[in-house]
């Protein structure tokens, strides 16, 4: 798209040194940037900055609050292959809590008229996710039985510290999506998963790499997601056409 | 000469004199005196058109951050806010820096607090730099001044050293008061756990958190047989645990604070960290339970929390900011609401914010009696004004109610018949 690209991470920002995300940002801001595109640890940190700053600012990813390119990008792949969304079972499954992809793409699906439902052990599921308009499933059978799309979240091995499930291998024996749990699903269920994939985790490899699989779609489709963000947050024409008033 | 202020066609309500009628109010060197025969020539008459005339206000809660943080409050600051909140006596919290483990921090804040606007109260550290390891000294921060403990702040995470610390308090006399957080619980946790925490992606704080604590402390209580009192109760479950141990006879009090009957964790959503406290804002069903105890008793005081903090510690992401709020000049307006709702009547207000702060921490005050110091509070409940974060006393701005229509405030404040604060 042929912008001038900086890129500023923590490690080497003035963080370190003990500068505020505002006055990061506001340096920032004095390179005239039009956008920022801001990934952080802190859920609310992009809203945070559009409060202080001028700049148009896309969220890429706060805390485990949401991820709006992603949630679209998930929509984008599912739309390409059922052409419309309305009734479709979506199923999500693993660590919904700490996931901001969850949140985006059950806002997200709902939005485009279908029927989310997530599954994994309690201690994934967090409190008044049903309020987000998810229904909850006793068990990840349940979820997956008549699915159209079943979208496998990372577990975060780093997590561990807070004991959420008791190992990775007792993970994947009750939760991991297999070809045998994925009989009950429609036989042309989509299988999603925002990456990196913990391969024989949350994902055997026969379904990661299996028919259904539409991951690197998911990737391919990310780069036109995102060039459609920058393109439209920049003040591009609507109307779809990228020539047109430029 | 002898000054003598008459406070003239008041409606003076003193709940434990169970008195409540328009008369005037004497009073002389700083005490309240009998109604003389004629208006001597050199008094101060000061007609109230019906005002209020109330027992001085008593916040039972305040964090006046002197010494070590003054650039967040000092006592003066503090205390002139307490006084146009109209409060005439404050406790102020030992999360100091250094912490008010010690007689000579305690010296230190009474001497500061001499000549200021309010009584200040110091209440001492449970344990030494409430770490929670090892008792303070208490007998001689008693004699310095403290008049109660707590490590408020953080939660006694010992079981044992919570026993120990009631144990040893009630030889001594001094009420423990306690910030009731099971950490293992609320560790990281920054909103209430809920619909909203998800929604926004925070890490949420669990009832639970506070009403196990809330639990043990009943327990340690029952055991030892010391007075304890719950600070800033937040949750329907803890307060049905207050309900059922006061029932029993248990020597328990407990306070809430004006945000937790006022607002709820919707407050927080846009990530406003002037919504941030702890324990959180909860869900409108605590909302509603914390109204019913403030009404059926189980609730003994409204007490403010008052936490001022600079924008260094709030205007940053959610997770990293501070916690609390501002309180003490929106308490009053905010309680008065609940008296022009009808939930609670004026007798009970007064109750709340001056008669039970004053006995459960054992200090003067509470009463209009002859002979009792003139602290007084005299409220319009009905001036409407907006409340501006700006124009407050105190040095924190960090308030979720700035730009707030209130009604009802206090108009004048008399600190042993010292004017503190005039606003008629």
């Amino acid at each position: 798209m042929s912008a001038d690209t900086f890129n500023i991470t923590a490690s080497t920002s003035s963080a370190t040194k003990g500068e505020t995300l505002i006055d990061t940002a506001k340096n920032i801001e004095a390179m005239n940037p039009d956008i920022i595109v801001i990934r952080h640890s802190c859920s609310g940190a992009p809203q945070l900055l559009a409060r202080h700053i001028g700049a148009s600012i896309i969220n890429a990813g706060d805390g485990s609050h949401e991820h709006p390119s992603q949630g679209l990008l998930d929509i984008m792949t599912v739309l390409e292959h059922k052409k419309d969304l309305t009734g479709l079972k979506i199923t999500i499954v693993g660590d919904i809590a700490h996931s901001r992809v969850a949140v985006s793409d059950i806002l997200g699906f709902i939005k485009m008229g279908a029927v989310v439902y997530v599954a994994g052990p309690a201690t994934f599921i967090p409190a008044g996710i049903e309020n987000l308009g998810a229904q909850v499933c006793a068990s990840v059978e349940e979820a997956v039985d008549g699915a159209d799309v079943v979208i496998a979240l990372r577990i975060q091995q780093e997590r561990q510290n807070d004991p959420l499930i008791p190992s990775l291998r007792e993970y994947s024996a009750f939760y991991g999506i297999n070809k045998k749990r994925l009989e009950a699903a429609k036989p042309d269920v989509l299988i999603m998963h925002p990456g990196p994939i913990n391969r024989g985790v949350e994902l055997n490899p026969d379904v990661a790499d299996g028919p259904g699989s539409v991951i690197l779609e998911q990737v391919n489709n990310g780069v036109a997601v995102r060039m459609a963000l920058l393109y439209l947050v920049m003040g591009g024409d609507k109307s779809g056409d990228a020539q047109g008033s430029q | 000469m002898a000054e003598m202020i008459i406070l003239q066609n008041g409606r003076i309500i003193d709940p434990l004199q169970k008195r409540d009628e328009i008369a005037d109010l004497w009073m002389r060197d700083g005490k309240i005196v009998n109604r003389a025969q004629g208006i001597p020539g050199h008094a101060r008459c000061i007609d109230l058109g019906g005002k209020w005339v109330v027992p001085g206000l008593i916040d039972m809660h305040v964090h006046l951050r002197e010494p070590g943080e003054e650039y967040k409050e000092t006592i003066e600051t503090g205390t002139r806010a307490a006084a146009a909140g109209g409060f005439t006596g404050v406790a102020c919290m030992p999360n100091t820096r250094p912490v008010n483990d010690n007689a000579t921090v305690t010296r230190f804040i009474c001497e500061k607090a001499g000549g200021c606007s309010t009584h200040v109260y110091p209440v001492g550290a449970i344990s030494r730099e409430s770490k929670g390891e090892g008792l303070a000294e208490y007998g001689e921060m008693k004699l310095a001044g403290v008049i109660a403990l707590t490590d408020d702040g953080v939660p006694v995470v010992d079981s044992q050293l919570m026993r120990r610390a009631m144990e040893y308090a009630k030889s001594h006399g001094l009420l423990v008061m306690s910030h009731s957080e099971e950490f293992a619980l609320s560790r990281n946790g920054c909103m209430n756990e809920g619909a909203v925490s998800t929604r926004l992606g925070l890490r949420g704080i669990p009832t639970a958190a506070e009403s196990i604590m809330v639990y043990r402390e009943i327990a340690l209580s029952e055991l030892t047989g010391a007075r304890v009192h719950i600070a800033h109760v937040s949750s329907a479950t803890s307060l049905d645990l207050i309900r059922q141990a006061k029932k029993r006879g248990v020597p328990v009090t407990a306070e809430t604070a004006p945000h937790y009957f006022t607002l709820t964790e919707e407050a927080v959503d846009g990530y406003n960290t002037h919504a941030k406290m702890n324990p959180p804002l909860r869900s409108e069903k605590d909302r509603q339970a914390v109204r019913c105890a403030l009404a059926d008793g189980t609730l003994d005081a409204i007490a403010t929390d008052h936490a001022p903090h600079s924008i260094l510690e709030k205007e940053v992401e959610f997770s990293a900011a501070a916690n609390g709020i501002v309180g003490l000049e929106t308490a009053l307006p905010l309680a008065l609401a609940l008296v022009h709702e009808g939930l609670i009547s004026v007798n009970r207000l007064v109750h709340l914010m001056s008669c039970s702060p004053a006995q459960i921490l054992g200090v003067p005050g509470g009463r209009l009696a002859v002979g009792d110091p003139a602290d007084i509070t005299v409220i319009d409940p009905e001036r409407v004004f907006t409340f501006s974060a700006e124009k407050s006393y105190s040095k924190g701005k960090n308030t979720p109610f700035d730009g707030w229509e209130l009604r009802g405030k206090a108009v004048l404040t008399l600190l042993a018949g010292r004017e503190t604060y005039n606003d008629l």
